[in-house]
């Protein structure tokens, strides 16, 4: 893995620009926190990294090779707001379903990340907003990425999932990998850089 | 390939298993083919004339009906985001979830509408022609409903406007499909709108994945 650079990235929407001129450079084993008040951004320049947002100027690439080249996409994980599963099936059937799309081999490792265990034959519609969550996040590890984009990944869980999580961050960075996470207030983590998107405005 | 399956599989699974899928589209069909009899009142002769009309509108409606769940639920919910991730190019997963949408609404659909179109009084024999046709037709309805889908995904109410969008590309098929119903007397001359409506079914094979990956990436701003 190597270097995600972000040059002179401006992103505007519905005509109103959020940020310009912002330089990232976040090198492998780094976490990387992006705070600023509400619409300051920092959900558009997750979506922007993830190549689901143009870049109203600027570049974005990976070891050299801009996100034209060679599709980002593929070597990361964006767990947004929204869960991306499907209230009709299984958590199990959920999980399944994103291996399968994304090139993994198994879901157990996904089930046991965030202990769902015991969940795994219920139907998403009959979870709570903290079990969804904890399903969401679980999508990180159907398939290995060295990325990943995480909004506000704590929300709606409780004391003991959001120390689950933070101890997998922690794992991920200490393998190499990278993570980009919107956040709010104090999160109990030390990241390696902050960017406050409110100073690019 | 492994990921143009899973998405295959689990849109039919969805299909069957959700509200909004193939059960609604169903019971739209059979509420109107068994009020017609009831509303053009006991005359044989002319429920035999009308009912290949009638058969291929309520199948063309009844798809319509659906287009709303083919990409809105996985626009809102972020799968198709999700999918992104998957280096599947967007023109293979709109196409899985047409062939989906076919298999699970559109293809059943033209399978019973024959049978229902013996209470319209329908000869038994023009059955199996009516069958081949409606296959071929559903099939074109699926795809060109699902281009519709794709441009109105991101549109709370889209129904509307996809119907508007998509119906001037049905009448083809309509047209065509009522001329083999109609001359379903002598297989000799069913066989040249029959070749028609093959050829709209594969041109619109071909035309779907483009149009609803280029109305999808609209959206992804």
């Amino acid at each position: 893995m190597h270097n995600l650079t972000a040059q002179s990235l401006a992103c505007e929407r519905n005509g109103r620009t959020l940020f310009s001129g912002l330089n990232i450079v976040i090198t492998p084993g780094q976490y990387v926190e992006l705070r600023g008040p509400n619409g300051a951004g920092k959900s558009s320049l997750l979506r922007l990294l993830a190549g689901l947002l143009p870049a109203s100027a600027g570049t974005i690439a990976a070891d050299g090779k801009t996100s034209a080249d060679e599709p980002l996409a593929t070597q990361l994980h964006f767990i947004a707001h929204d869960s991306a599963m499907k209230t009709a099936m299984t958590v199990a059937e959920n999980l399944q379903f994103w291996c399968d799309v994304l090139g993994g081999s198994a879901i157990a490792n996904a089930l046991q990340a965030f202990s769902l265990e015991s969940l795994r034959d219920d139907p998403v519609q009959l979870l709570s907003a903290g079990q969804r969550r904890r399903l969401a996040l679980s999508r990180l590890f159907v398939a290995e990425r060295p990325i990943w984009l995480l909004d506000e990944p704590a929300t709606a869980l409780d004391q003991k999932s959001t120390s689950t999580l933070h101890a997998h961050m922690k794992a991920h960075t200490e393998h190499g990998g990278m993570i980009i996470a919107a956040v709010h207030g104090e999160t109990g983590l030390t990241p390696d850089q902050t960017i406050d998107l409110g100073q690019y405005t | 390939m492994k990921a143009f399956t899973a998405i295959f599989l689990r849109d039919l699974k969805l299909g069957l298993r959700q509200g909004g899928g193939a059960m609604s589209a169903l019971s739209f069909m059979l509420a109107v083919l068994v009020l017609v009899p009831l509303a053009l009142g006991p005359d044989q002769n002319l429920l035999r004339r009308l009912a290949p009309g009638f058969m291929w509108m309520t199948l063309l409606l009844a798809v319509l009906l659906t287009s709303e769940r083919i990409f809105q639920q996985d626009f809102e919910d972020g799968t198709l985001d999700g999918l992104a991730g998957s280096g599947l190019p967007l023109e293979l997963v709109v196409f899985a979830k047409a062939l989906a949408h076919w298999l699970s609404v559109s293809l059943p659909l033209a399978m019973i509408a024959p049978f229902l179109g013996l209470l319209l009084n329908i000869e038994a024999a023009a059955i199996p022609l009516l069958l081949a046709a409606m296959a071929l037709g559903s099939l074109a309805l699926s795809m060109l409903t699902s281009i519709a889908g794709a441009i109105t995904a991101g549109l709370k109410r889209g129904a509307l406007l996809a119907a508007l969008l998509v119906l001037p590309l049905d009448v083809p098929v309509l047209i065509f499909g009522l001329s083999v119903s109609t001359l379903s007397a002598g297989p000799a001359t069913s066989g040249q709108p029959l070749l028609v409506l093959l050829a709209i079914a594969l041109i619109s094979l071909a035309v779907q994945p483009l149009a609803a990956a280029a109305a999808l990436r609209a959206y992804l701003r």
